[in-house]
Order: structure tokens, then C-alpha cells, then sequence
């Protein structure tokens, strides 16, 4: 006699969703056709869970791997891996997965985005039009052009590399600095970052925040960049000595800066609220609709790789 | 040349203005209280026009000066300038393309980002301390939205170079097809607009292109498109673009010409998807220079007898 058989086994590999209270991940219920999620460490199944995802700038700390024996995966749905201790996962022969190139066009459109605002005052302008001012005040100050700008990239990764080809296509040239130098890549490499500013009008950070780069953009380079350079920043805000950038700017040293980052979000120095020359934005250069998509499928491709044991899609 | 007696019609330029000063006998239109009183000293002195996009050279002004021989234009756009009667006459007219044509396409990139992303929105989110109190919301990708070119001459080719290094799919619409350009041609207005996400008017302003954009047209663009003007005011049905935005029948509009500039229609600055900027596509300390440079050697030129430098007419 045929036993019947209501439940149909389940063959969902576990993962865990590892994630602080205020963060989401855009899309989870898209995973669930493939996985079975669970998010407490404190969770029974964290002692068996063999990957977890992290959830924007969630921590994930040597106590929190502790609790996780049989882990050997973390996927990050950021570019940026600075919350995680990498080191600990290295230790541990824990693989790591950051988001690839799922955010690589969306972080370089709002640099160029930034950019072509600081240097062609766009928000500033948008707002002498609002206010009425324009028949009354008649002129405007001019802006700089930014075809023939030298634009120095601090970072020549994937969205290095997309702002790059943008903006030769204005007409500018580029040069960068980067953890190695690329044999492949045309553009003059500069082992430093000061050297990299002396020959820049403009500097753009897309690099990793680690050890190494805290604070790559420090006095000394603002200095070597000079009063007519710009800063755009779209990497971490602790890339940029943050007091010293407000100290120059509010002192006219610089010639202009569009932020998307800041070293303590959501707090942004209210000394810049006043700069006509100074562009700022709520960490968001990655978030379109388009990002989220290509990431979650990034998500499921790394997760379904590492679990039929097939090499990773984006490993860091 | 300091005999020769030139005009310029507006402020537009102080290094123009030093320019003409230290080589010609510079008049300024804008020093009179009145045009009885200009034309009662000047009006069989003046040779020359430096005009722009404020005050050109309209019929009544060059009837009024028996010895015009040339209008030197602070701007591409033609516009201002009663071209038929110039030539009529016989006057010459020159004008500033190719050194501006860059900055212009800029600027019409910036306005597209600025609109797409919502960057000057986010700005104003941030200076008005709402990140704290949470995150603003999703905007949209603009690599590879499909951009559409009202006129591909020398501005509407630079912004199409630029967006495609976006990805960003080129079509466009002009008086002629151009076959060496890999881009899609549309033969009439209203299938561009249909067929892309940011429409860019780039073309010149002439009796055929007024209002060329019009409710027609804006509505086929539609609630998720974008416009963009840098070319001129009139190139668009202003009052329709405004009602089309008020009521959401467009997405945005990134605008840095009006119909009738300084003046720009209030319902437009409370709206959040729109970006606004003061007429200034040229307007940097370099291409500003580079015009102003441009306007002296055409003026040189003609008097010195040797060939124009960019003659129109």
C-alpha cells in the first residue's frame, strides 16, 4: 500500500540572513523559491548554516563567526566589504562575495553626475532659479569647463573603470592610482596617491576602505591637488579626512567637492550646508531599481555556485 | 581701428567689453536712457554689432544705422539676428560655433543626470537635514536610457558621443538623415519621442522650429520621459510643458532656456522632478574667453579686409 505523502521534501540549502534591525535586503522574497532563510544567530540552524548573507553594512565580527561552525560563505550585497572581518573569514577558510558589478554603472553615473554639478554648478544654479533671483541678479558666475580636466581615479576597479570611460568621452584624460598597477589598462599609473594629485585637476575615490586607504585623502594630498581641484567621493566616507576637507573647503583651499559619503552618516557637516561649490548626496549613487535586481541575482548565482561547488561569481 | 565705431548691444562679457575698448570706438547700447537719444549720436557712426543672445540685430536697429557692415554675435544662435534683411544689405554676420559646443553638451548631460537621479533634489534632502530621519528613495538607472536628439548638429553630435559612453541607445531627429552616424533616424518628431526616454532639443531656433515641441509631442514622450532644452526657449510650448508637468503627463525636465528669459514660470520651482538653470551652457571662464576672442578676430578680420573666421551670411 502507497503511503501518501503530503509534504515534499525540502532540498533548499539554509542560509542565514544576517542583518542589523534597520536594514532590509531589497528583494528577499525572490530567494526563497531556492533557499530556506532563517536570521537569528541565536537560531538552532545557526550551528549547521553553511553561508549567510549580509545585508548592506551589517557587521560580521569574529564572535559573530563563532557562533557559526559550519560557515564557509559570506555573501555581501555591498561593493564595499569594510563591516566584514575579512581577515577572521580568511583565517577560517570562509570565502567571501561582494556585489560584482551589480552596482558598477549606478555608482559611476552619479560621479560623473557629482562632477559635471560641481563643476557646472547645477544644484547651485537650480536653486538662484528658484529663489527668483535670475531677473533681478541678471548674471551668473561662471563655471568651469570639464573637457580637458585631468582626472585622477583612486581606484581603478569596476566602477573606476565605468567612470573612466565616461569621461574621456568629454573629452578628459585620465590617470589613476591603485593598489597595483594594471598591465592591461593604457591610462598613467601613479604608485601614490599625492603624486596622482599633483598631476590632477580633479580626484575620484571609488577605492576599497581598508587599513591601507583610512584616510587616503589627507591633507597633504588636498594640498598637492590644489585651489582649483575637486574631490568626488562615492567610495566610504572614512576614504577622506573629513575635518580637513571641510577645513579647506570652508577656507576656499579647494576648489569643490561632491560627496555622496560621509565619515559618520547619516551626519553630514553642517559647515558645507552654506558652499555653493560643494554637491552632497545621501549614500545612495548605487540605489536604483536596476542595482537591486542585478544584485539579487548575483545573490542567488554566487549562492547556487557555492552549493553545487562550482567556482564563485564575484568572489573579493 | 580705434576710429572704427563698434556696438555692443548688452552686458554680456567684461573681457569682450575691455577687448572691443582697446581696439575700436566702443558705444553701449545699454548707456542710454533712451533710443531717440542713441540714434541721435550714433546712428552714421556705427560699422559694427556685437550682439548676443539678449539684444541681436532686429530689423528696426540695422534700418537705423546707414553704415552697418557687419553683425559679430556673442552666441551660435542666430535667432535674434533678421539674417534676410543682413543680407539683403549686403552686411556680413558671424557667430561663435564649435568653441562653445562642448560646454553645452555638458550641460545637457548634467541636467539629464541631474534630472534622472534627482541629484539636486538629494542635495536639497541633505541640506535640509532629512537623512537623518531616513533614506530618500530609489531613482532611476540612467546608463542606457534611450536618448533621443532634436536636431544632431554639432551640440546634439557632442551629447550623443557623451551618452553613448552611458550605453545609453541614440536616436534622433533632424532636417536631414545622417547615414555616416550609426544612430537611429526618425523621420518626423512625435516616433522619436515615442521611441526614447530623454528627448534633448538641440536644434536651432528658426520660423519651421517654433514650438516644434509641443503637446503632441510631450504627450508621446510621456509620464516616464524626460525633456531636455539647451537650445532655446521657444523651441518648446512653455505653457504646455508647465501644465503637462503640473499634472504629471511628463517626467521631468531638465531646462536651461526659457521662452522669455530672465522670467521663469513659478509653477515650476515646487516641483521636484525638474531642474532649472539660468541660460548658462556657455558659460565658462574658458569657452566665455574663447567666444569673446572669436567675436574680436571676426571684427579684425572684416576690417583688415581678410576672410572671415565663421561667417554665416
Amino acid at each position: 500500500m502507497a503511503t501518501e505523502d503530503n509534504e515534499v521534501e525540502d532540498h533548499r540549502p539554509l542560509v542565514l540572513i544576517h542583518h542589523l534591525p534597520s536594514f532590509k535586503l531589497p528583494l528577499q522574497d525572490r530567494l526563497i523559491t531556492h533557499f530556506r532563510l532563517f536570521d537569528s544567530l541565536a537560531s538552532p540552524e545557526a550551528s549547521s548554516v553553511r553561508a549567510l548573507i549580509c545585508v548592506g553594512p551589517t557587521p560580521v565580527t569574529a564572535d559573530n563567526l563563532d557562533h557559526l561552525p559550519s560557515l564557509r560563505l559570506v555573501v555581501g550585497s555591498s561593493a564595499g566589504l569594510d563591516h566584514v572581518d575579512l581577515a577572521e573569514c580568511r583565517r577560517r577558510g570562509i570565502s567571501v562575495t561582494n556585489s560584482g558589478d551589480a552596482y558598477s554603472e549606478n555608482v559611476a553615473d552619479y560621479a560623473v553626475a557629482l562632477l559635471l554639478d560641481v563643476l557646472r554648478r547645477v544644484s547651485a544654479a537650480d536653486r538662484f532659479v528658484r529663489s527668483g533671483l535670475w531677473p533681478q541678479m541678471g548674471e551668473y558666475p561662471l563655471g568651469c569647463k570639464l573637457g580637458g580636466k585631468r582626472i585622477g581615479i583612486v581606484g581603478l576597479g569596476s566602477i573606476g573603470s565605468e567612470v573612466a570611460k565616461r569621461l574621456v568621452a568629454f573629452g578628459c584624460t585620465v590617470a589613476y592610482n591603485s593598489r597595483n598597477k594594471k598591465p592591461s589598462v593604457l591610462y598613467p599609473y601613479y604608485a601614490n596617491v599625492h603624486d596622482l594629485a599633483v598631476n590632477s585637476d580633479v580626484l575620484i575615490v571609488c577605492c576599497a576602505l581598508t587599513n591601507e586607504t583610512h584616510h587616503i585623502i589627507n591633507k597633504d594630498v588636498l594640498t598637492a591637488l590644489g585651489r582649483e581641484g575637486v574631490i568626488i567621493n562615492v567610495g566610504r566616507g572614512a576614504l577622506v579626512d573629513e575635518k580637513e576637507l571641510v577645513q579647506f573647503l570652508v577656507q576656499g583651499e579647494i576648489g569643490g567637492a561632491g560627496l555622496d559619503v560621509f565619515e559618520n552618516e547619516p551626519n553630514v557637516p553642517k559647515e558645507l550646508f552654506a558652499l555653493d561649490n560643494v554637491v552632497l548626496s545621501p549614500h545612495l549613487a548605487v540605489s536604483t531599481p536596476e542595482s537591486f535586481e542585478a544584485l539579487n541575482e548575483l545573490i542567488i548565482a554566487n549562492l547556487k555556485a557555492f552549493f553545487s561547488n562550482k567556482p564563485l561569481l564575484s568572489p573579493f | 581701428m580705434d576710429s572704427i565705431t563698434v556696438l555692443m548691444t548688452s552686458p554680456m562679457s567684461d573681457y569682450l567689453e575691455t577687448q572691443l575698448k582697446d581696439r575700436f570706438n566702443l558705444v553701449k547700447l545699454w548707456t542710454y536712457s533712451s533710443k531717440t537719444d542713441f540714434f541721435k549720436h550714433n546712428s552714421h557712426s556705427i560699422r559694427a554689432i556685437v550682439g548676443n543672445t539678449k539684444i541681436g540685430a532686429d530689423a528696426e536697429l540695422i534700418d537705423s544705422l546707414p553704415e552697418l557692415e557687419i553683425v559679430s554675435s556673442y552666441s551660435v544662435g542666430l535667432d535674434k539676428i533678421d539674417l534676410r534683411k543682413c543680407q539683403e544689405k549686403g552686411i556680413r554676420v558671424t557667430n561663435t560655433p564649435d568653441v562653445l559646443t562642448d560646454d553645452v553638451a555638458d550641460v545637457a548631460m548634467g541636467l539629464m543626470l541631474a534630472v534622472a537621479r534627482r541629484v539636486c533634489e538629494c542635495d536639497r534632502f541633505v541640506r535640509r537635514g532629512l537623512w537623518p530621519k531616513g533614506d530618500f528613495r530609489l531613482t532611476n538607472k540612467f546608463s542606457g536610457m534611450q536618448v533621443g536628439i532634436v536636431g544632431l548638429g554639432r551640440i546634439g553630435s557632442a551629447i550623443a558621443k557623451r551618452a553613448e559612453a552611458f550605453g545609453c541607445p541614440i536616436s534622433y531627429y533632424s532636417r536631414s538623415e545622417k547615414p555616416e552616424t550609426n544612430y537611429k533616424y526618425f523621420s518626423n518628431i512625435i516616433d522619436l519621442a515615442v521611441n526614447c526616454q530623454i528627448l534633448v532639443v538641440a536644434c536651432a531656433l528658426t520660423e519651421e522650429t517654433h514650438h516644434i515641441v509641443n503637446r503632441e509631442v510631450i504627450d508621446a514622450l510621456g509620464p516616464e520621459g524626460i525633456l531636455i532644452n539647451i537650445g532655446r526657449g521657444s523651441l518648446i510650448d512653455e505653457p504646455e510643458l508647465v501644465s503637462a508637468l503640473l499634472q504629471g503627463r511628463l517626467g521631468g525636465a531638465g531646462l536651461d532656456v526659457f521662452e522669455n528669459e530672465p522670467e521663469v514660470p513659478e509653477q515650476l520651482f515646487g516641483l521636484e522632478n525638474v531642474v532649472l538653470m539660468p541660460h548658462v551652457g556657455s558659460d565658462t571662464v574658458e569657452t566665455t574667453d574663447a567666444m569673446a576672442d572669436l567675436v574680436i578676430k571676426n571684427l579684425e578680420a572684416h576690417f583688415l579686409k581678410k576672410p572671415l573666421l565663421t561667417p554665416v551670411v
